[in-house]
């Protein structure tokens, strides 16, 4: 039985059918129809941003807490426009969103119409799939296409543009039960031949690494990868966004890949013979000079985007499917082959460069340090159930190195864009998804301050994040490189550091504020802005010129640490017994 | 290596636009295009003449698959395959020459298709080769404009799909 309704009723009852309760928006001209069709949908929250940038920076963290794809809906022109940020995001970090744009009706399209912009045509290489409507019976099969293209292989954001008179248009509703891409068919099911080469050449490896990034976290993957880790005793390093999806605190765990990854973590790359990555896509923050990146090992590269094999790096075994599935296979392969851990040596010789060379920083400083901050900030919140975003640069880079995440979809940060002010509205975002959680975004003062005007979502939604400053007073990573390669000619990076006084500005919003300026007022401070129920942020006014290290010059090989032991070869650093042993 | 690629596409408006997009935005050139509707009318083929050495050939053929509406493609052994461009010149031919112009143009079994006081225009069809030795011939005479499609191609018989 079908029912005849407007085109922005059935986007609302499809969005509905696809199981979203939340979407993040902003209203304009062309999307009055559909924002007059929510106005009392049952079962569907919408939170007003204060910029549409932020709306899909939120709706892209609450995919990433849970799992769920984010809805984000604007109008034309400007509207559709200030997306695209958010979109390029989503997109390089394969996150399944769904954003609806409002467009100038159909029969001005194309004459520079007043807040006409062609965002499909804006958006086609940043989108996985888009759509413009061009009449109200499309409505139910495109909605339901979205979703399944944002959803499903590799994930990723799907645009639709939906002209007013399409809105106003009327379909009789009934919602497909399946849809129809004769163009679209991601495999999931792992190559059995290449399955038993892989499996093969794990239990023949004396010095394995499995490298795991965010396909791990979008497939769910992350109890077969500790099943493959602890079966053949395999160490493991996540990139920054596989972060959590093998905990972090457990032995084999050792760190993130690449630029400013801990030495321990890049010798055990170059020294490995097997390189297994799941999930990953080799990028140049993780590997460096290409052809130095484990240039001593076979590699098997699983992914569920046939593009991303042999991209950048050959690929000995290459495995096609869903890392759950295809980890799954390798640990039944393995189990059914009898094999056992031969990695006893190899992981010996990693905790002794992970004692040699562990991350640090000057513990004694009288500034507050960065990295205390942040690991005050695990040790402040063990037990609770917490989500850590991040901004972009070095707050990013130190809470990469000292926050544990335990837990997969506990992190939230910008990884292939790299996106200043996308932590904030998306800890808006994943408070929205995931109410009960403590969600801290480590933030630094220049990042903030792209997306401060969202303080006041944060407030009048009820979304309790807290936002940790990291206030150096400077662009901090841009002050980094202009440290060390441009000879500290600090161009247009500095910031200074009461302007604006974050506290007053969270008080301005009806929110909590409080400044820690020495080592011992952090504490009080983190814990007051935690109690506190409502939004707050911590203003931490510290160590103004620190760096992130240890750090690989750009197009560096990842061995070659600034912050390393300069002109010692890794094979070097091995305790000469140890040495023996793992070669033998 | 020249390589002649048959992409097989959903007939829906702004694919043409997903395709070549793909390919500026990855870096590669486009020798030659040529779209049209397939005995499908859902369908539409696009060939594609692209210059690429293999590696990153494999590469934009994976990153085209990934487009939703991008169905098949095939890179075509150019020993397996058959392959047509069509061509229209005007050239030249003042009453006196007429019947050499005509003449050249009946050695490539080329038609006439247009008469003017000084010129004619003659529509060939063939291969890249023969295409460019009659323009070559024509040209003595003074061709005035010229159109010409981009390739279309198709696996021969015996390999069909």
């Amino acid at each position: 039985m079908s029912e005849r309704i407007t085109g922005a009723e059935a986007l609302v009852r499809g969005l509905v059918a696809e199981g979203v309760d939340i979407l993040f928006g902003y209203p304009g001209g062309v999307v009055l129809p559909i924002y007059d069709a929510i106005y009392d949908a049952e079962g569907l929250r919408h939170i007003l941003v204060r910029h549409e940038q932020g709306a899909v920076h939120a709706a892209d963290g609450y995919a990433r807490v849970t799992g769920k794809p984010g809805v984000a809906l604007v109008t034309s022109g400007p509207g559709a426009t200030n997306t695209v940020t958010g979109i390029a995001n989503a997109y390089m970090d394969s996150i399944p969103l769904v954003v609806i744009t409002g467009q100038v009706a159909t029969s001005v399209i194309g004459t520079d119409a007043f807040q006409e912009s062609d965002i499909t045509g804006i958006t086609l290489p940043i989108t996985k799939h888009n759509y413009l409507l061009k009449d109200a019976r499309e409505v139910p099969e495109v909605i339901k296409e979205a979703f399944h293209i944002a959803t499903t292989g590799r994930p990723g954001p799907v645009l639709i543009d939906m002209p007013v008179d399409v809105s106003k248009g009327e379909v009789d509703f009934v919602y497909p039960a399946s849809v129809n891409l004769p163009g679209y068919k991601p495999t999931y099911r792992g190559h059995a031949k290449q399955i038993k080469q892989a499996a093969n050449l794990i239990a023949k490896a004396r010095k394995p690494l499995l490298y795991v990034g965010g396909g791990v976290l979008a497939s769910g993957a992350s109890k077969e990868i500790k099943e493959l880790a602890e079966l053949m005793q395999l160490p493991v390093t996540s990139t920054l966004m596989g972060k959590g999806a093998f905990p972090e605190d457990h032995h084999l765990a050792i760190g993130m890949p690449g630029m400013h990854g801990a030495k321990y973590t890049n010798y055990s790359i170059t020294e490995t013979d097997l390189l297994i990555g799941v999930g990953v896509r080799f990028d140049d923050r993780v590997t460096g000079k290409l052809a130095a990146f484990a240039s001593k090992a076979k590699v098997i590269h699983v992914d569920i985007d046939p593009a991303e094999i042999g991209k950048n790096k050959p690929v000995d075994v290459p495995i096609v499917g869903d890392a759950k599935n295809v980890v799954a296979a390798l640990v039944a392969e393995l189990r059914k082959t009898g094999a056992e851990p031969r990695t006893d040596a190899w992981m010996r010789a990693i905790d002794d460069w992970r004692n040699r060379f562990p991350l640090h920083y000057h513990k004694e400083s009288a500034t507050i340090m960065p990295q205390r901050v942040v690991e005050r900030i695990d040790e402040l919140t063990a037990g609770r159930e917490t989500i850590i975003c991040t901004e972009v640069g070095q707050n990013q880079m130190w809470a990469m190195q000292f926050h544990k995440a335990l837990e997969p979809r506990s992190w939230v940060s910008s990884g292939g864009l790299g996106t200043m002010g996308f932590g904030f509205p998306a800890a808006i975002g994943a408070q929205a998804g995931r109410p009960d959680a403590l969600v801290i975004d480590i933030a630094g003062d220049g990042s903030f301050q792209m997306v401060s005007q969202e303080l006041a979502t944060a407030k009048i939604h009820n979304l309790p994040v807290k936002v940790v400053i990291l206030n150096n007073g400077f662009l901090g990573m841009v002050r980094q490189w202009q440290e060390l390669f441009y000879g500290k000619r600090y161009s247009e990076s500095v910031l200074p550091q009461d302007c604006p006084d974050f506290v007053k500005l969270a008080e301005a919003y009806g929110c909590f504020g409080v400044r820690a300026t020495k080592p011992e007022d952090v504490d009080q401070a983190l814990e007051a802005a935690f109690a506190f129920d409502g939004p707050a942020i911590v203003d931490c006014r510290v160590e103004a010129e620190e760096c992130v290290f240890p750090m690989v010059a750009p197009g560096g090989s990842i061995d070659e640490m600034l912050g390393g032991i300069p002109g010692c070869p890794v094979s070097e650093m091995l305790d000469d017994e140890l040495l023996e042993e793992v070669w033998e | 290596m020249q390589h002649t690629l048959s992409v097989l596409v959903e007939n829906k408006p702004g694919v043409l636009t997903r395709v070549t997009s793909l390919f500026s935005r990855r870096g590669f050139n486009i020798d030659s295009l040529a779209v049209g509707v397939t005995e499908d009318p859902t369908l539409s083929r696009i060939t594609m003449v692209v210059s690429a050495a293999e590696t990153p050939l494999e590469q934009i053929t994976k990153q085209l698959h990934k487009l939703v509406n991008v169905i098949k493609i095939q890179d075509l052994d150019p020993a397996e395959m058959v392959y047509r461009e069509l061509v229209l010149i005007k050239v030249n031919a003042p009453p006196e020459r007429r019947h050499e112009v005509i003449e050249v143009t009946n050695v490539f079994r080329a038609k006439i298709i247009d008469v003017g006081k000084n010129s004619l225009t003659i529509e060939a069809t063939g291969t890249v080769e023969k295409l460019a030795a009659m323009e070559d011939l024509l040209r003595a005479y003074g061709i005035k404009e010229l159109a010409r499609t981009g390739r279309i191609a198709l696996a021969r018989g015996s390999r069909e799909s």
